[in-house]
């Protein structure tokens, strides 16, 4: 018996445990890496089992997402309002973030952004009737995932909206999202005074026949690209889209002068998208959404197709489990607050942003962007580390989205649910944290940790799944 | 009244918690703290703690407990926030280096893919699995991890067997592989001393004497106590040694161990047949005929094993060794006499407060040969066990590594509270004629020793002038701690610093006798 690669070679250790083990291996001038380890998740031992034992499928299977998710190809063709293309889109439904939800468990923004867009689709005049209306059953309340849509914060669409028409060129779906509405006083905040409804109405009689015409004369934009290259500007198209802001502005702008005649209204166009650099938000999630949902029924796949919170529960939904929602209680962030604000005044976590992340942006791209870092609390390293770390639960990389900083290394894209809970590492979302109260907006930043419920949840549902 | 705050999902490493608790505890207000994961082991501590909430019913292993007994209702607010700031410092300690630190062994070995040897010490319910996580992944593992299930001890080494992997352990706390000391482990000098241990602190002892006597180890190999039991079968004893025997740099191989289960016995001795290699063997506490087989040189104590493994490492007569031995013990009466006359009459028992087991053991077999009635937490023999570890009777050997002293505390050799705690106790008992105790120096142990222990000792012998004081220091001049300053400060304080464990307990036989 001799141990294999043992005696005579140069120590290499990975330290599991007790920190001053590291330290004095350290001090010797050894080589060696801790781990941060924390413990499995608690899950039935049979869940796990299942899943041991079904390794070679889920492998496969989710080889196969993979490529679809890579292959994507997320194109902006169009603007429509919103009951003319979005699928089940009707009169008295209402779209909203998150995992399904109904009126009585809402939280305050998305409340508030409810009675928002009633007031704004001429249903009811102030809060007093919207609030009634809400009780009444009169209306239908959806989640966006269930209509190839996706909204930041609270996520509300409502039927004469308009929207943006992305078209996944490869495999022919198709996503919508609306249009950002700039920071302030703003609907996806859960605002509904005067002030917001107007805006709403200026973005549908100007904004949107403009940005249409605009977008009609290019033909489409190749959104991957967009944010492929915001990548290499330091943008991570979650909290961040500055660079992609105006990247889009690039290409947009000089259509918007050759298509639209009024002057005063191309100049007030351009301002709003040049004044607000999370325009592109509004784009870089459903070219997310449109590129994730054609992976979507996959069997036996173990990757994440959606995860989102509507500010009550946080949801997922997997390649290999169909329509399921998985879904656990959504956490109040420990983020950073702005002056003035502190967790008290927080809404637990809200918005489908999160999308950014399922295909391997945002938090999980974080490490492309070090200006961010500041913002949400850390320093550069944390981000190059937050980054890494999710390379850690992603079945695989980028081919398009690259970090110049890890050698253009692609990003980690593919949440696997099984190496989630394997690890008992949640994925981090770089997010906007809102106030608890409709209509004050954003309090807070940070990057979070996806709560593990939801994914132990996903797991046992997988390994139903398995089991027929 | 008792308050508490939990923290959902957010784990932290034992040792960071007791740091914490430490802290906590010694705010301004607090009578009583502790944080502490959400196990079903430690709330059963909080049960008997008086500590345990009825809330705490619905949290598990991922959460994070912080209990606070204080009786300021309105200073809660404060302490938990207190709290908060302590937990956020120690998760920022962490990330300070700016490095990236993975989450997992697979992302650790992505990171670091030259990777040879896993040393794992978190809690023994998930320790196995990482440690078969490593093996599968073709890595050597020491687990310094205890409460491994014995199935997960032997369903590790049956797969390290079959693919030429070594696991060390569990409870395996000592191991200088390739000149590198692991976990609790000495600077030795490197050399052609090959050791196999299924002793922690053993290996410490036999290793550092090496090392002092200027001479030097090829590989020190822990194997855990509990591999030379007959469930286990001595598989990675067995497997160890045979690694020793086929490596070109090792050419004197020493056996340390308590005396191995007949049927592993039988193996080790078929496995010394025909080894060309010399082997001594210290089997504490076996009968000597039992394993000197095949040629073994066997010696009755650690200080005897490691000399006579230096002896034959350059060619000298095993005789010498003995020889030596006993002109030193003869050499030890007038020292023992000095020491009785300094013993104040009516006193007459030996406390020895062991941060080593194998050290307590030893001394535990050195005295039995001339005194009776020895006891001890360790014991072999039921009548000579200590009612309560806390308390010690007559002559009484305690070793605080023991899972009675250690449970959501650091090992005595971190953190030297509990024994300095027991030495003043043994020095306010007017029966109290030796304190014997042991420094263990070396990597994971406490680094500045002499701050811990030093004021003890002086308010011990302000306390009882009329007790002899008597230490053993393991470890080597290269060690951190800097063993010879330790040795003369511990002197110029009254302090009988006796070279080996060896040599502390036969001087407290002598002492003994005579009073």
């Amino acid at each position: 018996m001799s141990f294999k690669k043992l005696f005579g070679k140069k120590m290499e250790v990975v330290n599991i445990g007790l920190n001053r083990f590291k330290e004095d291996l350290e001090q010797q001038g050894e080589k060696v890496t801790n781990v941060e380890w924390t413990p499995p998740a608690n899950i039935d031992k049979n869940v796990l089992q299942i899943l041991q034992e079904n390794k070679a499928e889920i492998q496969a299977a989710n080889e196969k997402v993979l490529e679809i998710i890579l292959n994507g190809k997320p194109f902006l063709v169009g603007l429509d309002i919103a009951r003319n293309v979005i699928p089940g889109m009707k009169e008295d439904l209402f779209l909203h973030s998150g995992p399904p939800l109904t009126w009585d468990r809402m939280c305050g923004p998305m409340k508030g952004a409810m009675i928002g867009a009633m007031i704004y689709e001429g249903k009811a005049k102030d809060f007093a009737e919207a609030d009634k209306l809400g009780t009444s059953g009169k209306f239908e309340f959806s989640p966006c995932h269930e209509h190839d849509t996706v909204g930041p914060m609270a996520g509300v669409v409502s039927a004469s909206m308009p929207v943006f028409v992305l078209k996944n060129e490869e495999y022919g779906n198709f996503a919508y999202c609306t249009l950002n509405e700039g920071l302030g006083k703003v609907l996806r905040y859960g605002a509904y005074d005067p002030e917001t409804i107007e805006k709403l109405k200026w973005m549908e009689k100007e904004l949107y026949p403009t940005l249409k015409n605009a977008v009609e004369f290019i033909g489409k934009i190749d959104l991957k690209n967009i944010i492929a290259q915001a990548l290499h500007m330091g943008d991570e198209v979650h909290n961040r889209n500055r660079a992609a802001t105006s990247l889009f502005y690039r290409a947009i702008a000089p259509a918007i002068v050759q298509t639209c005649k009024k002057p005063e209204i191309t100049a007030k166009v351009l301002d709003f998208i040049n004044g607000n650099d999370h325009f592109f938000l509004n784009l870089s999630m459903p070219a997310a959404k449109v590129t994730l949902d054609a992976a979507r029924n996959i069997d036996n796949s173990s990757i994440v197709v959606a995860m989102t919170r509507n500010g009550t529960d946080f949801g997922l939904q997997l390649a290999g489990t169909k329509d399921s929602w998985f879904v656990g209680e959504a956490l109040v962030p420990d983020a950073l607050y702005f002056p003035g604000f502190t967790k008290d005044d927080a809404n637990p976590d809200i918005g489908d942003s999160s999308i950014t992340e399922t295909v391997g942006l945002g938090g999980f791209a974080i490490a492309a962007s070090p200006a961010i870092v500041q913002f949400v609390g850390g320093s550069a390293s944390d981000a190059i580390n937050y980054t890494l770390a999710m390379y850690e639960i992603a079945f695989g990389e980028n081919n398009m989205y690259q970090i110049p900083y890890l050698n253009f290394r692609g990003t980690p894209t593919g949440i696997d649910v099984t190496k989630v809970v394997e690890k008992g590492l949640t994925p981090f979302i770089d997010t906007g944290v809102a106030h608890k109260d409709p209509g004050i907006g954003q309090v807070g930043a940070g990057v979070l940790s996806a709560p593990m419920e939801p994914f132990i949840k996903a797991a046992i549902g997988l390994s139903e799944q398995l089991k027929k | 009244m008792i308050k508490s705050l939990v923290k959902k999902g957010e784990y932290y490493d034992s040792v960071s918690l007791m740091i914490v608790g430490k802290d906590v505890s010694n705010m301004e207000n607090v009578i009583e703290a502790t944080v502490v994961m959400a196990t079903k082991e430690n709330k059963s501590i909080l049960k008997t703690a008086g500590l345990y909430l009825d809330e705490f019913k619905q949290y598990d292993d991922t959460d994070l407990l912080i209990v606070v007994k204080s009786d300021r209702e309105d200073k809660f607010t404060e302490i938990f926030e207190k709290v908060d700031n302590l937990l956020i410092e120690i998760r920022n300690r962490k990330d300070d280096s700016g490095s990236f630190t993975p989450k997992s062994l697979e992302g650790a070995i992505n990171y670091q893919p030259e990777s040879n040897l896993v040393l794992i010490s978190i809690a023994g319910r998930y320790a196995g699995r990482e440690a078969m996580k490593a093996l599968k992944q073709g890595l050597h593992v020491m687990l310094f991890s205890d409460n491994v299930p014995l199935e997960t001890e032997i369903e590790l080494k049956k797969y390290a067997l079959a693919n030429d992997l070594l696991v060390m352990g569990p409870d395996c706390g000592t191991a200088i592989i390739n000149d590198v000391p692991l976990a609790f482990s000495n600077a030795v000098n490197k050399g052609n001393i090959g050791i196999v241990a299924a002793s922690g602190t053993g290996l410490q002892e036999v290793s550092s004497i090496i090392s002092e006597e200027g001479f030097g180890i090829s590989q020190a190999i822990g194997t855990g106590g509990r591999d030379i039991k007959e469930e286990v079968g001595g598989k990675m004893f067995i497997s160890a040694l045979n690694a020793l025997k086929n490596d070109d740099d090792t050419r004197v191989i020493v056996l340390v161990s308590k005396p191995p289960h007949p049927s592993v016995l039988k193996k080790i001795n078929a496995e010394l047949k025909g080894l060309t290699k010399p082997v001594v063997s210290i089997f504490l506490g076996a009968d000597r005929n039992l394993v000197e087989v095949n040629g073994v040189v066997a010696a009755s104590t650690l200080e005897e094993a490691a000399l006579l493994a230096c002896a034959i490492s350059e060619n000298v007569e095993v005789s010498k060794v003995t020889e030596f031995l006993e002109a030193r013990r003869s050499s030890y009466g007038t020292i023992a006499e000095k020491e009785v006359k300094n013993i104040s009459s009516g006193r007459k028992y030996i406390r020895g407060l062991f941060s080593g087991g194998t050290l307590c053991d030893e001394t535990q077999i050195i005295l039995k040969k001339d005194i009776e009635n020895i006891f001890s937490n360790r014991s072999g023999d039921e009548k000579h066990a200590l009612d309560d570890s806390w308390i010690s009777k007559e002559h009484s050997l305690v070793d605080l590594g023991e899972d009675e002293f250690t449970v959501g505390r650091l090992h005595p050799m971190m953190d030297f509270d509990l024994r300095n705690k027991r030495i003043i106790q043994e020095a306010k008992d007017k029966e109290t004629a030796i304190i014997l105790f042991d420094l263990v120096l070396g990597y994971g142990a406490n680094m500045d020793p002499i701050a811990e222990i030093l004021p003890i000792i002086k308010q011990a012998q302000a306390i009882a002038p009329g007790i002899s004081y008597i230490c053993s220091v393991t470890g080597t001049e290269q060690d951190p701690q800097n063993r010879e300053n330790v040795i003369k400060t511990l002197e110029e304080n009254n302090v009988l610093v006796m070279p080996t464990n060896t040599a502390a307990a036969e001087i407290v036989a002598l002492i003994l006798k005579n009073l």
